[in-house]
């Protein structure tokens, strides 16, 4: 069994949700990553999102951006990427890891060789944000080929007949992005995300991440009411950017406030 | 051209998902595919609608100005000694460049489907300017994205965006320039996708864009086969043409593809030469990826990061290119070239020189390499030069170079 699927059965047994933070690689200094990574588990998080920096993200906002610029500026790559999973599993070979990028980076390593090298640094999933399932043949069967999940998003557009393209190609969970619009921005509309989620369950047997828009704990928890898992991306990215001037000492700060906002969310999500 | 497979169907490309052999495609997040599918459709009973096309040809008659002239540029072609140039005179169109053929057309659908609001990039601003033209025509509220670095470099062109009703939003995000601002687009689109229509200046993005701005360009060629026969008798024997994103080019070139006896070239911006890197010449240097929604050339480092572009022409400062370029240099049916900005800034001075006509900084490319293979051709021969816009909007950028306060 994966780490994902594992990841998703323990909890379901423990009528828990799952809990996904998402970080970029080498935001705002190489050295960050690993030993955050580390204590958002201990804070509550089940499955980990790395983001691997890319210098024309066209899906998010201006947070996200700015994250993978910084990241940029340390000439972070894919090999980076997989180097932080490989030193995350010498201590932590449970918690799953989702590596979230843009395609042009992996085109250039070739699929092959960019499956086999996640596969043996420890990464359990990935999402392409802009590899639709349409063009995805071959790179779902390098995925495949190296047990990786190919993890698809799903929109709010996304007609009932995409739906049942996407479940026949996906693995792992599905992500459902509950805005329109790119990532860090405005508020969530609850009731819209219930009645979406209870349509993809419809058409798609897999856990459902909900992600976009959910920057506090109330919110973490009424999107777990419906979702199998809640991911948290630019609000943590924002603490991040609140300490880029700081040195790698710093670490500290940036691993407290993460932290303590994802223990928060945790703590509302298992209230329920 | 006998590397050229026989039998090519080129108008039959590209295929029903925009693939250009391994080119093209659609590379989008989720949130668009919907929409791109809604515009996909819109676009296809576009094509086989006779009111929308006696509507575009009557726009472009009367509203661009069309047919353009074909100009036969004699004393150009006397003072270079080889081929009798030609020159494919886009910018006399109503706002001084070609771009207005593919924005008349956008806006059109965009009314068909129902959109009440279009948003742009813009490099250069012809493309700004010819979107804001078209929007302030047809009444729909207008947001034009642009790099910070290009609303300097072509401040008349943001003025005038500004007067047509447009707001230009600067884009202070990566390299400040074209790839920037259509980013920029994207996130609004994703954002924004009920109500709004983004209306491509060029042949890249996902399908159909690439597809559909070509179709819209074609009229410059299908004008120009007419309009050198008619002068000539016969087909000419080379085209050439700048590319940025390649829309100017595509839209000589496509109905000249299945003419064997015609020799292309796509001039990209050598910028300060190939050799320093410091250029926008995807197609001669770079390699294939993915960029805004379709593969194609790109400027791209070893990790798949996209590279600056440097060219003095805000017009061609992009990393990407269409995709049906890519897959033309790849069957070798078009040769991909590049002029510096040195011989771009030469070719410009020249041609105000001695045909009175001031040629935008991007079309100086064209012209540039057009008269270096026209001196190498015999005086029974022709080559069409398309004259993509005019260079008003560049008389800053010169002057700056030169050293000259305005």
């Amino acid at each position: 069994m994966s780490r994902l699927q594992a990841c998703f059965q323990r909890l379901a047994g423990e009528s828990r949700k799952a809990l996904i933070p998402y970080v970029m690689t080498g935001d705002p200094q190489p050295g960050v990553t690993l030993p955050l990574m580390h204590a958002m588990v201990e804070a509550g998080a089940n499955i980990i999102e790395l983001g691997a920096p890319f210098s024309d993200p066209m899906a998010d906002g201006p947070v996200i951006q700015a994250a993978a610029e910084r990241s940029l500026k340390h000439h972070t790559s894919l090999h980076d990427v997989f180097n932080v999973a490989r030193s995350f599993r010498e201590k932590d070979n449970q918690t799953p890891i989702v590596l979230m990028g843009y395609l042009n980076p992996v085109e250039i390593m070739g699929y092959e060789s960019f499956a086999r090298q996640a596969s043996e640094s420890g990464i359990d999933g990935v999402i392409t944000v802009d590899m639709p399932p349409e063009e995805a043949e071959d790179y779902i069967a390098a995925l495949r080929q190296y047990q990786i999940d190919p993890i698809f998003l799903i929109a709010p557009t996304t007609t009932e007949e995409r739906m049942q393209k996407i479940a026949a190609v996906a693995s792992g969970f599905v992500y459902y992005v509950s805005l329109k619009g790119v990532t860090g921005a405005a508020t969530l509309d609850v009731a819209g995300v219930v009645e979406r989620v209870s349509l993809i369950r419809k058409h798609i047997s897999l856990p459902i991440g909900v992600g976009f828009g959910i920057n506090n704990a109330q919110a973490a928890a009424s999107v777990s009411s419906c979702a199998d898992a809640v991911v948290v991306g630019s609000a943590i990215v924002n603490r991040m950017a609140a300490q880029k001037d700081q040195k790698v000492e710093q670490t500290a700060t940036i691993v407290r406030d993460v932290t303590e906002l994802l223990k928060s969310m945790r703590d509302a999500m298992d209230a329920k | 051209m006998s590397k050229v497979k026989d039998k090519i169907d080129y108008s039959s490309m590209p295929d029903e998902r925009g693939h250009f052999g391994v080119y093209g495609g659609i590379f989008a997040s989720e949130t668009l595919m919907q929409a791109l599918d809604e515009l996909k459709d819109a676009y296809q009973k576009s094509i086989n609608d006779k009111a929308f096309q006696a509507q575009f040809d009557a726009d472009l008659a009367h509203y661009v100005g069309r047919p353009s002239p074909l100009y036969h540029a004699e004393r150009l072609s006397r003072e270079i000694g080889g081929a009798q140039i030609y020159l494919k005179r886009e910018d006399l169109n109503h706002t001084g460049a070609h771009k207005v053929n593919n924005t008349i057309g956008q806006a059109l659908l965009a009314r068909a489907m129902g959109k009440k609001r279009v948003i742009a990039e813009t490099g250069a601003g012809q493309h700004g300017v010819a979107t804001a033209t078209v929007a302030a025509r047809f009444g729909m509220e207008c947001v034009v994205y642009m790099g910070q670095e290009d609303i300097v470099r072509q401040a008349p062109n943001v003025y005038r965006m500004k007067l047509l009703g447009a707001k230009v939003v600067p884009v202070t995000s990566g390299s400040k320039t074209l790839k920037d601002a259509l980013n920029e687009a994207m996130r609004d689109w994703v954002t924004n996708v009920d109500d709004t229509f983004y209306i491509i200046g060029t042949v890249a993005g996902p399908h159909p864009y690439p597809a559909m701005v070509r179709d819209f360009q074609a009229i410059i060629g299908r004008e120009a086969r007419r309009q050198i026969q008619d002068q000539t008798g016969r087909l000419p024997d080379a085209l050439v043409a700048c590319i940025g994103g390649g829309s100017n080019a595509i839209g000589l070139f496509h109905p000249f593809l299945a003419d064997e006896s015609v020799e292309m070239y796509g001039v990209e911006a050598a910028g300060e030469g190939l050799e320093t890197g410091r250029h926008a010449a995807p197609l001669c240097a770079g390699k294939p990826g993915v960029l805004h929604g379709n593969r194609t050339y790109l400027m791209e480092d070893k990790d798949g990061q996209i590279i600056e572009t440097h060219s003095v022409s805000a017009g061609l400062d992009y990393p990407g290119v269409g995709p049906e370029h890519a897959w033309l240099k790849d069957i070798g049916r078009v040769n991909y070239v590049a002029a510096t900005d040195d011989e771009a800034l030469a070719a410009f001075h020249q041609l105000t020189r001695v045909e009175g006509i001031i040629p935008a900084l991007e079309s100086s490319h064209a012209i540039a390499y057009g008269v270096k293979q026209a001196a190498k051709m015999s005086p029974e021969q022709s080559i069409i030069i398309n004259l993509s816009g005019r260079g008003d909007k560049d008389i800053n950028t010169i002057a700056k170079i030169e050293g000259i306060q305005l």
